[in-house]
């Protein structure tokens, strides 16, 4: 019998229409294709024109209509009626949310306008709360950098104009050898895969540092387990080692780094470690040609990388030469460094000889003409294919800010910043120090800010302080505890304001920010400050409003809650003026569009924001006559220009959408934007793509796209002289002089070339395990378990053990250990995992849930075996000889220092014999009620 | 019992990169997207929100931890779908028909109308590829996105299993494994693709392309270190090399 093939519908219909918008399962932001059927979302694909993502999409990008159907979202604006934290709410309508919060917030700005702490958590639109924060008067405004990577940031854009990520990107064209630092699963998502796979497909090296081997350091050809907390220690032996061959780049040195240029050596000097300036205040280097002193961008110049100059009997020498003075020592050996960063010797010296085969043996040279800043013109492009990453892995620990100014040197010694195979600026980047704003507090009652918030500061000059010294902000960034904290430190607001320390607030205001669960240390010291009364029995943070779009567990500690839309029911734009997602090539920005409308009585969050500032008539969103300028986001997002002809998008700019970057409004511009697939691109001429500090080429596109208003090159600066001025001022030099009790770690820490130090272990005796945490590909942050599809992929989070640990405490998979750190304990189920730093536990982040939220039903693993690590760091570290409690952040930024956790671990039982993972916290009332038993979901039929 | 075609016309199947293969999962979660939405029965959840979720998924990925003789363990991350095989006890055993192996392109698929649910080709499958669905009692599997490939409605470019498409970091291919000419051949040939549990005799379709040797850098330090010798031993001497090498920069004195 012959079998009969069934006919099969390969040419089904795929939709009836495609909407084209992006992805906010993350910061990728990815372009998405969204298929329609009947009205509604059938299926996300990735969007194949798109910059980002080329047409792929990560699990949570596919996933997203579970996201969009997800029964967490929350339905109406709330009321709380029950005692905080009970999750006792009423449904309100718009009007009244609006009319309560308009009624917290008028008086505030009449009499105090810092009294709203107003802090965004995963934000994407930026440039827009800090505008709402301006124009109402605040100083306090910050979104979550503090927590998050504000060291990696902050060292990026002092040393060299920018950092990874959304700051620059390997060269994946080019590049033979990639380095990852500390990079977990998610930061950046897509462009990362894409590019391991790009490079690995021809056979790049790729070589992972990272003390757990899973993501991209499971596919890395070579892994270095380190040990948490020392990457800096070993990056300044690789320079070490480079240094004393000479295997560095000595012309790039000279012509575009700091290197050459000449520094006070007077130890009695008020200028002692600053550059030696001419009367412009150009930076002073010596002209190797002539031997005089020349200002380091002149016109010929050949800056002398050696040599010193003495003047009015002051020593001068240059930063090469106190580099030379510092790294070339025995103290960073290999050999010095090996047992305290885990990794032998021998292998340190093979990826730093492999770092200089690739770098200088494999260099090539692109057939592409470029002119400098000096107006020297380069028959070709020097390249040198070495690349490298980081991410929080360095970044959060309390000595991450030095570590990542030490990659960046490392990067930079071999001369591969810019060039081609190397690590590239994606526009706006590269911009200096000087072209950001320094950050602003001045508040006068019913006026808005005297400036952007946040910033960079010069020096102690620009530290937010008031007359009396005492921090002018809720969160203490800018001051000598912090003195570099550019993105503000959210992880400390509500400590801060629970202490009335340094003043008390009135409203806390809140956007995208899980503080009482996943985002915030001291999970339930957070919880008790957000229910805690004073004497009269009134809650000492007297007011919360909170919008989030999902049932998460801060909802349960508002007074007031704003429901927000899901991402495919908002407008949006990706901003230049932002985070924005520019490529290498590049200039891009695009929007969300509401693809589907919501179901529910929920506004976007910056729509609110306009209507509220619109009800208060606030300065900046109304008209002298009181009338409002923009009715919601969208609205403002076409015609707001922070600048004549500079708006939020740059693309289909001016009346006939023909103009791009500097042009008029255009009011069809979403429009074009929609035309266009949600995105705009600006390409970047071939003699401007790389060497982008000091091409003037791309010095004159940035300035006609209104990147700057003026060409903006600059030196990059191994040699940080603002460190080095707040190092000063603790030495007992200038006018603002740091408390004393600050002064031996300012000057300790404040190096102006790059150090490392053991952070600080103070309380630490007997915990002596590093523990960790990371994200899987496949979550974003909180939102990944209330996803009916992503939570099947990690619904529970064991604590990952090391063999050598699951050994000693004869522990097997499934057991349940105590875990212990100076602050507290928590009793989790473990699992043994090989590929894993001897000395290192880790978890996944924000997989634990607290029963009742995110509408899952209470037995659900996520609440009854997930848990977070966060019950086991606090926001202070242990009280010290003087009784002093330092807060956990890198003294430079105030980075919130996650990844300094030490504990110890024993087994606490059998899996059978603890029902849950502990703390456990009673269920919070679910304002959406759970989710369905059963999906069988086709919108098609 | 269901009968095999002797022969088909092409192999259509997938080659996936174990070396670059990240574990990320996006193959996954796209897999479902499509097929919830189009061929036969939706993919459906059981407890969706609950304490035991449960749900039907086309394409799993797995991950091992390998601990060699010596140096490090290492983790591998491993996708595994139907991978269409020539000998595929899962047609062989079916008793209604409903599992087949199609003649034009070697694809194995269920017509979910004659498909009882009796469960007997997930059993005989060695890989463990098949999926009852719970909410409708109907075998699930891969079908190769065959309402994909030969997609009308869709652009070219397009006309390739969802997971191949969303791929971030391009560890999965796709062609005519029956061509030696064809794209994925050659890659099977350059890399040394591999057959999945061959001693099953069940001679699949899709290939795996083993991870490159691993942790080999410490090895090559002969050949590397005199790129670290210094360049100069004498105490202080830093600066007089630095001096030399500058002079020997373009525009330098020599």
């Amino acid at each position: 019998m012959t079998f009969q093939q069934p006919r099969v519908e390969t040419s089904p219909k795929v939709s009836d229409e495609v909407r084209q918008t992006t992805c906010y399962m993350c910061a990728c932001r990815c372009g998405i294709n969204v298929h329609m059927k009947d009205g509604k979302v059938a299926y996300i694909e990735g969007n194949r024109d798109h910059p980002v993502n080329k047409g792929v999409l990560c699990a949570k990008g596919s996933a997203g209509i579970m996201q969009v159907n997800a029964p967490s979202r929350l339905k109406a604006p709330l009321k709380r009626v029950g005692p905080r934290g009970s999750g006792e709410f009423e449904e309100i309508s718009w009007d009244e949310a609006l009319e309560i919060a308009a009624g917290w917030l008028e008086p505030i700005r009449e009499d105090d306008p810092s009294k709203l702490a107003f802090f965004t958590g995963r934000d994407q639109s930026q440039s827009f709360t800090s505008f709402w924060a301006q124009n109402f008067g605040t100083c306090n405004y910050a979104a979550h950098g503090g927590f998050c990577s504000v060291n990696m940031a902050t060292a990026g854009i002092y040393t060299m104009g920018g950092a990874f990520w959304e700051f620059g990107q390997p060269d994946w064209d080019h590049t033979k050898l990639f380095m990852l630092f500390g990079v977990a699963e998610d930061h950046d998502s897509n462009p990362i895969k894409m590019g391991i796979g790009k490079i690995k497909a021809r056979g790049a090296r790729v070589i992972g540092v990272n003390p757990i081997r899973s993501g991209y350091n499971a596919v890395a050809d070579d892994w270095v387990g380190i040990t948490p907390g020392t990457d800096g220690l070993f990056i300044l032996s690789l320079v070490h080692c480079l240094m004393k061959a000479g295997k560095i780049d000595l012309e790039y040195l000279s012509r575009f780094t700091n290197a050459p240029v000449l520094v006070n050596q007077d130890p009695n000097s008020p200028d002692k470690g600053l550059f030696l300036r001419d009367d412009h205040g150009a930076p002073l280097v010596i002209n190797r040609t002539t031997g005089k002193l020349a200002p380091f961008d002149m016109h010929g110049v050949r800056p002398d990388l050696g040599g010193s100059f003495e003047l009015d009997g002051i020593k001068h020498i240059t930063v090469f030469q106190l580099m030379a003075e510092r790294y070339l020592k025995d103290e960073y050996a290999p050999e010095a460094v090996a047992e305290r960063c885990g990794i032998p010797a021998k292998r340190i010296r093979a990826i730093a000889a492999e770092l200089a085969r690739v770098a200088f043996e494999e260099a090539f040279e692109l057939d592409q003409e470029w002119t400098d800043f000096r107006g020297e013109k380069h028959e070709k492009m020097v390249g040198r294919p070495v690349a490298m990453h980081s991410m929080r892995g360095v970044s959060a620990h309390a000595n991450g800010f030095q570590t990542c100014r030490a990659l960046h040197v490392l990067q930079i010694i071999l001369g591969t910043v810019e060039a081609p195979g190397g690590f590239r600026f994606k526009p706006p980047y590269p911009k200096p120090v000087e072209a950001h704003p320094a950050p602003h507090c001045r508040v006068t009652p019913s006026k808005p800010l005297d400036g952007p918030h946040l910033g960079f500061v010069h020096g102690p000059e620009h530290l937010a302080l008031k007359t009396d010294g005492s921090p002018a902000r809720i969160d203490k960034a800018f001051t000598w505890e912090n003195p570099m904290s550019s993105h503000g430190l959210m992880h400390m607001v509500i400590s801060n304001a629970h202490a009335g320390d340094p003043y008390k607030i009135d409203t806390l205001f809140m956007y995208m920010a899980n503080m009482s669960w996943n985002s915030s240390m001291n999970t339930k010291g957070v919880m008790e400050m957000l229910t805690d009364t004073d004497e009269n029995g009134d809650y000492v943070i007297p007011r919360i409003i909170y919008s989030d779009a999902y049932s998460s567990e801060m909802v349960a500690y508002a007074d007031l809650i704003l429901p927000d839309t899901t991402y495919l029911e908002r407008h949006d734009c990706i901003s230049l003026l932002d985070r924005p997602i520019c490529e290498a090539d590049g200039a891009a920005d695009a929007i969300r569009w509401p693809v589907i409308e919501p179901d529910r009585d929920v506004r976007g969050f910056q729509t609110v924001l306009v209507q509220l500032a619109n009800k208060m008539g606030l300065p900046g969103f109304t008209r002298e006559d009181g009338t409002a300028k923009w009715q919601d986001y969208a609205d403002y997002i076409v015609n707001h220009e922070r600048k004549p002809g500079i708006g939020p998008l740059a693309g289909f700019r001016g009346e006939n959408g023909d103009k791009v970057g500097r042009g008029e409004v255009n009011p069809e511009q979403l429009d074009k934007y929609i035309e266009n697939g949600g995105f705009f691109v600006e390409h970047i001429p071939d003699e401007a793509s790389y060497y982008k500090p000091w091409n003037m080429a791309y010095q004159d596109w940035a300035v006609n796209l209104g990147l700057y208003d003026s060409p903006q090159p600059y030196l990059f600066q191994l040699y940080s002289e603002p460190v080095r001025k707040f190092q000063l001022a603790a030495e007992g030099h200038g006018e603002r002089q740091p408390p004393e009790h600050l002064r031996e770690r300012l000057k300790e820490t404040m190096d102006p070339l790059p150090i490392w130090y053991e952070t600080d272990q103070t309380g630490n005796e007997g915990f002596t395990v590093n523990a960790l945490t990371q994200r899987p590909m496949a979550m974003y942050h909180s939102w990944g378990t209330q996803n009916a599809w992503l939570r099947q992929l990690h619904g529970r989070n064991p604590l990952y053990v090391p063999t050598k640990l699951m050994r000693e405490h004869g522990l097997q998979d499934g057991d349940w250990a105590k875990v212990s750190s100076p602050h507290g304990s928590i009793t989790v189920p473990v699992m043994e995992m090989a590929a894993l730093n001897d000395n290192t536990v880790w978890t996944w982040n924000a997989i634990g849930k607290r029963k009742g939220a995110w509408a899952l039903e209470e037995d659900a693993p996520e609440a009854t075996k997930g848990f977070l690590l966060n019950h086991l760091i606090h926001e202070l570290l242990p009280a010290r000889g003087d009784g002093m409690r330092w807060a956990n952040s890198d003294p430079i930024t105030g980075q919130a220092a996650w990844f300094d956790l030490k504990v110890k671990i024993e087994k606490a039982g059998a899996p059978e014999e603890i029902a849950e993972s502990q703390p456990a916290f009673p269920a919070l009332k679910s304002p959406v009620g759970t989710g369905p038993k059963e999906l069988k979901w086709k919108v098609g039929k | 019992m269901t009968e095999l075609p002797t022969t088909t016309d092409r192999k259509m199947g997938l080659v996936i990169d174990l070396d670059t293969c990240v574990g990320c999962h996006a193959c996954v979660i796209s897999c479902k997207g499509w097929n919830t939405e189009n061929y036969g029965a939706p993919l459906s959840d059981q407890d969706a929100y609950g304490g035991d979720p449960s749900g039907t998924f086309l394409n799993r990925v797995h991950s091992f931890e390998v601990q060699p003789d010596e140096g490090h363990a290492q983790l591998i991350h491993f996708p595994k779908s139907c991978l269409h095989c020539e000998d595929a006890p899962c047609v062989t055993v079916c008793p209604t028909g409903a599992s087949y192996k199609r003649v034009e392109d070697g694809i194995v698929l269920v017509n979910e109308d004659n498909c009882i649910g009796c469960g007997l080709c997930a059993w005989s499958c060695p890989y463990g590829a098949r999926e009852l669905d719970l909410a409708e009692g109907v075998m699930k599997k891969c079908t190769l996105c065959v309402d994909r490939i030969y997609n009308e409605n869709l652009p070219e470019v397009d006309r390739v299993p969802s997971c191949v498409r969303t791929c971030p970091a391009g560890a999965r291919h796709f062609g005519d494994l029956g061509d030696p000419n064809s794209d994925v051949s050659k890659l099977v040939a350059e890399r040394g693709g591999m057959d999945l549990m061959p001693e099953m005799g069940t001679k699949p379709v899709n290939k795996y392309l083993p991870p490159r040797p691993k942790d080999q850098i410490e090895d090559q330090i002969d050949v590397l270190a005199p790129l670290l010798a210094p360049v100069t031993e004498e105490a202080g001497g830093f600066m007089g090399w630095l001096d030399k090498a500058l002079d020997k920069l373009p525009g330098g004195a020599s």
